[in-house]
């Protein structure tokens, strides 16, 4: 094997997210030790694999047949990798299979066979197969249409369970209590695919996962288990999981471990695959649920949970490795060929942000809607769980005094807090256990928590409470004091937490590697002499702590893992002891070769402290995202060594009013605001700036959103039912200016400098969250003097707050006039991107000027001989219920970006890697409003000129015909006559639906639009809600064909950009 | 209650007692496994020994009954957790952790850095321990006297203590395999008898070789079970198995039984610095390289070096090179320094007593 293709797993989205740019990376690292040259095909630019040091070459395309053959061909790979880019990766594989392919282009599959994918991707057939093996799996059939799941559903009687083959993330499965219910899901499954599984309804049975490994020799063993605090039902995504796990006894570990060799040798995995149990609680009966051959977040959540780096040692099984031919990552004594013990437990909580979409239902099932999550390691239950509460950042620091509903039992993102408050009001476990199916060795954990809390009298409890995980908040708010008074008085009396190793073997080997964690349940740390020497030195610059983002989020994800990791490299190569404190299992920052030290622990403020007193040295806050910069004042009042630009501009960027008067001062123009408390101030405010007006509630928790009123109704409406407005939390309203452009900077200050910057523009007008637009750069449609005056105005800022490390500030720009509308003193979303595009590594030379190196020199990064095109990836698809309209409150789960010659090759490359179907046989067109009419003229035409179809509806079809544009009419839905939209879009009809909402709607037009962008959503048919999108797409269709699209290499476009 | 252990070097942990409030002495040792409590404190290879548990939670699924465990009674001297749960959950638990401890006058102690502790056993070796259970609390010194402990399983035979009393015998297949019950996990023994053999189980020290009894009980082979203590002690067992291989009977030995079969042998065993304790043992098979995760509890192994001509190394532990198993070249005679029967642990070994009831 000279050349490898792995394949990458593409944009963030629901159900396919960090994981697999840690499983990549690792895999990517195995490969390069043994020099064999690498070929990386992954659209996300904002991951670590996609960095310059770990592939050979790093194509930014679609994982799709098309291009990857294209690059096989180019490349003359002679092996291939499916099983490090999650499903994606996978089902390209096997498309690729199927169609010859690999054959015709002499490319061996590396790991485990197609044959056994196929297997383990097909339920029929996988059922089939343990069938042969005595192996039990749920009692049901299949069925390829309505009818034949209603058969099957008589025979095995209600409630049961549906769920779909080639799923990413359960989709398109769920529980049916009758008829009427599998009926409608069985057929909005097979919409998807093309058979789905009804099964027997296994009410709270656990649920146990293991992840194993095995060699081509068969030689295997399992790394982990994993058992889910929620029982069966509820997606293992979705679920709390603690690993260890915790209330199988002997016999039924080893029952399930034995079941799980069995049945990866009979399919004969090469590699790392993951198991999934269904275990009755009452007997030792069980059933497979499924076999997932790849890599998968379970094993991501397994190797952070034990040390084994599952995905290094797949990749060196792949290459023809046996397992005891390979040795132990963290020992570096010990064989690979072993099973971790862990002295310590991980408890697992996913992070949802429901709220961020409109229309979003709460409850949470058999299908992913989490979009990250968190792993907190403890001695005990209470300890690792409430430390995990904390890690989410939602802003509970508890499971107590958190507002939450306690009647909803229901599985939703909140009945861990629900379940406490049933305690709290005194419920008991058999009860709660009866509803909810959750072991009662979790809830008995859940009720003693509770319980210490609400007897929770006197100082003296503290080392108690913090062995139940108890934070100095918490215990502050109990006992009336200041969470101040309590760290003095802890620290006083030596109540401090010891440093304890992640080993791999429960202390029976010395580990070489630095995977730490916190604990209050022990007596000692382990120190090693020579990662503390010079301790007299303890306040020098010989030490970094690079705080990471924590756990993935609407908008903050996998970008803040690579600005981390690009920091924590860069100091390195400086020569700093480089400590890392990350919570978040999905990421590479979290491996624990990256740094000297990784502390897999919370980014509160308590945390961060308590390993401050312990090492010393300075605080990295700008690369983390939000979460580690909102920990600067803080830490700055506490003392504490902070790299880069002072706490005390970060605190005059954030301040609103701070910042509005640096602004004026610096006579830079900003949109007129105020920061109202009564709605009687907000409607007077609004009608003085007129409409319409930004709404931005302050932080509360379940937080509302951010929107936009178009007139005195909607203010009135919004402030009193979502943003609830008073003294306490005031409400920031400020000018929506429309039809303006968006323009972003990111860049570098050095000591009140500007370094290094790179201007990109929106593809949307402002109006559509910075984080859900379509960003160009360089930018290709502003005015020069636009990007001079941007220049000049960030030339300014970077002075008067004597920058020093990264930025970004976004602009409006409208008829050649710019205004500010944010500016953050860290490392931006967009960073990633800049740096890959023009070559230049923005982290790294922020993190060599905070260090006090000066550099200089000419960068290029406006007049680039390419454009590259970043867009967004949405997961509307998984928020069933969810309005997939783009607004001023992000959405999208994660990005991707190519580039190409011109901006319509690089758009439609990024447009398709995000899984966008270009359109064959007819278009959808609802266009609201006059002047959004009238702008769609041109567009129009072209879809004409295109060959393809219009279809409209009464108003447009109106205006199009008037305006000479071939097209038909289709019903809305509530005008209730055929053909419908509705019926076009179900019979596949529609193969793309242009649908642009005025801002200010009327209710019904809503009702209207949302059925059909819901429809177009759970159809899978491509929706575009933007005109500016529209006309992009529609223009760039026009210009290039599939042909056009280059297949280039990263470096092909780059490296002539810098010398 | 308080709980005190001291370790013969001096360091004292302080903790919480949940076990019987006694005093006890013996040889602290650490298990790596996760799960399999219940198993472990009736292996009778325990006696004499203060168990630390590496794994944090202990008690979470209670305590089965009797036909669950490995012998009739809790072997070991005291057992040390760090945190115990006194609310377990499974449907066959039938008694806290807690409880059984004190109905069978075993102390335990929670609340102890185990972390700490099975580092310090790690580098220093295996230590001697005492645990002290008392109302008040205690001052974390020590004096020499109470770094004495009373006890040391090392320095005298104990199997008299965990053997049987007389012959037994279980089911009745057509193979009968003579058990020498050097503290015999019941385990195999039901592995023994659930692949279609008859077990006939007899003490230690039993003239196997007596005519009366081979009439009686005519045995096809012979398996010498795991045990706890010095092998070297085992003199009488030695003698025995000697003569069983004299007369060529295929013999099998786990653990205590395989380093009796290697001093019959002739050949020597030594001392682990801190043994191997847990269920996550990598053995690899010398000529195939197959590989296998096992169950393990020995402090003490073969020395390869020492056995004749006539043996050849079956099993390799992957960790540290130390001998897992040892057979003859042309005779069959074998052993393993692992637990095939599992209890705790993974199954992975089982194979081995197929193999073997086919000869």
């Amino acid at each position: 094997m000279k050349k490898i293709l792995v394949l990458g797993s593409g944009a963030l989205k629901i159900g396919e997210a960090g994981e697999f740019d840690y499983s990549g990376s690792q895999a990517l690292k195995a490969l390069k030790e043994e020099g064999i040259e690498t070929v990386l095909i992954n659209p996300n630019i904002a991951t670590i694999q996609t960095s310059k040091d770990l592939a050979s070459k790093i194509y930014f395309l679609p994982v799709t047949p098309y291009f990857v053959e294209k690059v096989i061909q180019k490349e003359k790979i002679d092996g291939i990798f499916l099983s490090f880019g999650g499903q994606t990766a996978l089902n390209c594989g096997l498309a690729l299979e199927k169609s010859g392919i690999f054959k015709k282009y002499g490319v061996k599959v590396l790991g485990t066979p197609v044959k056994s994918i196929q297997i383990t991707e097909d339920r029929e057939i996988f059922a089939k197969e343990l069938a042969s093996v005595d192996v039990k799996v749920p009692k049901g059939g299949f069925a390829k249409t309505v009818e034949q799941a209603l058969k099957i559903g008589e025979k095995l009687g209600y409630p049961l369970l549906i769920r779909s083959g080639f799923s990413l993330g359960g989709l398109g499965s769920g529980v049916c209590e009758n008829k009427e219910e599998l009926t409608k899901m069985a057929g909005n499954a097979l919409k998807h695919t093309s058979q789905i599984a009804v099964e027997e309804y296994l009410r709270h049975w656990k649920e146990i996962e293991y992840e194993i490994v095995r060699d081509k020799m068969g030689n295997k063993i399992t790394v982990c288990n994993m058992e889910n605090f929620d029982p069966l039902g509820i997606h293992t995504g979705e679920s709390i999981v603690v690993a260890p796990s915790q209330t199988l006894n002997n016999f039924q570990y080893h029952m399930l471990r034995r079941l799980s060799l069995k049945v990866i040798e009979h399919l004969g995995i090469v590699g790392e695959c993951n198991i999934q149990f269904a275990l009755d609680p009452k007997t030792n009966d069980y059933r497979v649920i499924e076999v997932n051959a790849r890599l998968s977040r379970s094993s991501a959540l397994a190797s952070k949970a034990t040390g084994y780096p599952l995905a290094y040692i797949a990749a060196k099984i792949g290459l023809g490795y046996n397992l005891p031919e390979l040795k132990n990552s963290v020992t570096h004594s010990t064989s690979a060929f072993f099973e971790p013990a862990l002295d310590y437990l991980v408890v697992k909580i996913p992070r949802w942000d429901l709220q961020k979409f409109v229309g979003a239902k709460e409850s949470i099932g058999s299908e992913m809607k989490s979009v990250g999550e968190v792993m907190a390691i403890g001695r005990s239950f209470p300890e690792a769980l409430q430390k995990a509460v904390r890690m989410l950042d939602t802003g509970q620091d508890g499971l107590l005094g958190n507002h939450i509903d306690d009647t909803k039992l229901l599985p939703t993102a909140e009945r861990l807090f629900a379940i406490a408050q049933s305690f709290n009001k005194g419920e008991n476990v058999e009860n709660i256990y009866k509803q909810t199916g959750i072991d009662p060795w979790f809830l008995h954990q859940l009720k003693q928590i509770v319980n210490f809390e609400k007897g929770m009298k006197s100082l003296k409890e503290i080392p108690k409470a913090k062995k139940l995980g108890f934070s100095d908040k918490v215990i502050a708010k109990t006992l009336g004091k200041s969470e101040d008074e309590i760290r003095k008085f802890r620290k006083s009396h030596g109540i401090v937490p010891k440093v304890k190793h992640i080993d791999t073997l429960a202390a029976e080997y010395p580990a070489k590697t630095n995977y730490l964690y916190l604990t209050y349940h022990g007596e000692e740390s382990e120190v090693r002499d020579s990662l503390f020497v010079n301790s007299s030195t303890k306040n020098e610059v010989r030490k970094a702590i690079v705080l990471g983002s924590g756990p993935y989020r609407i908008g903050s994800s996998v970008e803040f893992d690579w600005c981390s990791v690009t920091a924590a490299q860069a100091l390195r190569k400086k020569g700093l002891e480089t400590i890392i404190i990350n919570c978040n299992p999905e990421t590479v920052s979290t491996d624990y070769d990256i740094a000297d030290k990784l502390y897999f622990e919370e980014l509160t403020f308590e945390r961060v402290s308590d390993i401050y007193d312990l090492e010393g040295g300075s605080l990295v806050l700008s690369f983390g995202g939000q979460v580690p910069n909102n920990l600067a004042m803080q830490a700055f009042k506490a003392g504490y060594k902070i790299l880069g630009t002072s706490p005390e501009s970060i605190d005059r960027a954030e301040d609103r009013n701070k910042f509005s008067n640096i602004l004026d001062k610096l006579k830079i123009e900003q949109p007129k605001w105020q920061s109202v408390k009564a709605i009687d101030e907000a409607l007077k405010f609004a009608k003085l700036i007129g409409y319409p007006v930004l709404v931005r509630p302050s932080y509360v928790l379940s937080g509302s959103a951010m929107n936009v009123a178009y007139s005195q109704g909607e203010l009135k409406k919004y402030l009193e039912q979502a943003a609830a407005v008073s003294s306490e939390h005031p409400v920031v309203l400020s000018k929506f200016v429309e039809g303006a452009k968006e323009i972003e900077i990111d860049g570098v200050g050095s000591r009140g400098e500007l370094l290094i910057y790179a201007i990109s523009e929106h593809v949307e007008n402002a109006g559509v969250h910075s984080g859900d637009a379509t960003i160009v750069l360089p930018p290709q449609r502003l005015f020069l003097e636009t990007v001079r005056k941007i220049k000049t105005a960030t030339k300014r800022i970077v002075k008067e707050l004597n920058i020093t490390g990264p930025f970004n500030i976004q602009f409006l720009a409208k008829n050649n006039q710019i205004m500010v509308i944010e500016l953050n003193l860290r490392a931006s979303r967009s960073f990633p991107f800049v740096s890959k595009v023009t070559g230049y590594n923005f982290v790294e030379m922020a993190t060599r000027v905070m260090l006090g190196e000066e550099i200089t020199g000419d960068f290029k990064t406006i007049d680039l001989d390419y454009v590259a095109v970043k867009a967004p990836q949405f997961s509307f698809n998984r928020i069933k219920g969810a309005d997939p309209r783009l607004r001023v409150e992000m959405s999208s789960t994660g990005e991707v970006a190519c580039f190409g010659d011109d901006l319509h090759e690089a758009y439609l490359k990024s447009l398709m890697s995000t899984g966008f179907k270009m359109p064959k046989k007819s278009v959808f067109l609802s266009i609201g409003g006059q002047k959004n009419k009238l702008d769609m003229l041109l567009t129009a035409k072209k879809l004409i000129n295109l060959g393809l179809k219009i279809y409209a509806t009464e108003n447009t079809h109106k205006f199009l015909k008037e305006s000479g544009i071939k097209n038909q009419r289709v019903y809305k839905i509530s005008e209730e006559k055929h053909p419908s939209l509705l019926d076009l879009l179900r019979d596949g009809e529609i193969d793309l639906a242009i649908n642009i909402s005025e801002g200010s709607a009327t209710e019904k037009g809503e009702t209207d639009g949302f059925i059909i962008r819901r429809n177009c959503i759970d159809l899978g048919i491509p929706l575009i809600t933007n005109l500016q999108s529209a006309e992009l797409l529609i223009s760039a269709l026009t210009s290039k064909k599939m042909d056009d699209l280059q297949i280039k290499s990263w470096d092909e476009y780059v490296a002539g950009n810098v010398r | 209650m308080q709980g005190k252990l001291i370790l013969s070097d001096g360091t004292v942990f302080l903790g919480e007692s949940f076990g019987a409030e006694e005093s006890s002495s013996g040889e602290v040792v650490f298990n790596t496994g996760m799960v399999g409590y219940p198993e472990g404190l009736t292996d009778p290879s325990y006696f004499g020994q203060i168990l630390v548990l590496t794994y944090p939670l202990q008690g979470n699924y209670g305590v089965p009954s009797k036909e669950f465990w490995e012998s009739k009674k809790i072997q070991v001297k005291g057992l040390i957790v760090q945190n115990y749960i006194n609310n377990p959950s499974h449907f066959e638990s039938q008694k806290t952790l807690s409880s059984w401890l004190k109905a069978e006058g075993i102390p335990a102690i929670q609340g102890i850095d185990t972390r700490a502790l099975t580092s310090k056993l790690r580098e220093h070796g295996v230590m001697l321990g005492k645990i002290v259970i008392r109302h008040s609390s205690f001052a974390k010194s020590t004096n020499n006297e109470e770094r004495k402990a009373d006890f040391d399983p090392n320095l005298g035979n104990v199997l008299p203590f965990v053997s049987c009393d007389g012959v037994e015998v279980y089911g009745d297949g057509r193979k009968n395999i003579l058990l020498i019950d050097c503290g015999a996990k019941m385990n195999i023994i039901r592995s023994l008898v659930r692949r279609g053999a008859k077990v006939t189980r007899v003490p230690w020290d039993f003239d196997v070789m007596d005519p009366d009894f081979r009439q009686d009980h005519g045995f096809d082979g012979v398996f010498i079970s795991n045990g706890p203590g010095d092998p070297k002690q085992a003199r009488a067992t030695i003698a025995n198995v000697e003569k069983i291989l004299e007369k060529g009977i295929p013999t099998f030995g786990i653990c205590l039984g395989s380093q009796i079969l290697a001093l019959a042998a002739g050949g020597n065993t030594y001392k682990l610095k801190f043994g191997h304790r847990g269920q996550n043992q990598p053995v690899q098979d010398i000529k195939t390289k197959r590989a296998i995760i096992t169950s393990q509890n020995h402090g003490f192994a073969v020395d390869m070096k020492s056995m004749g001509q006539d043996w050849e190394e079956w099993f390799v532990n992957l960790n540290d090179g130390t001998n897992e198993g040892i057979k003859h070249k042309t005779k069959p005679f074998m052993a393993v320094q692992f637990h095939p029967e599992a209890n705790p642990g993974p199954f992975d070994g089982g194979v081995l007593f197929d193999e073997y009831l086919k000869l």
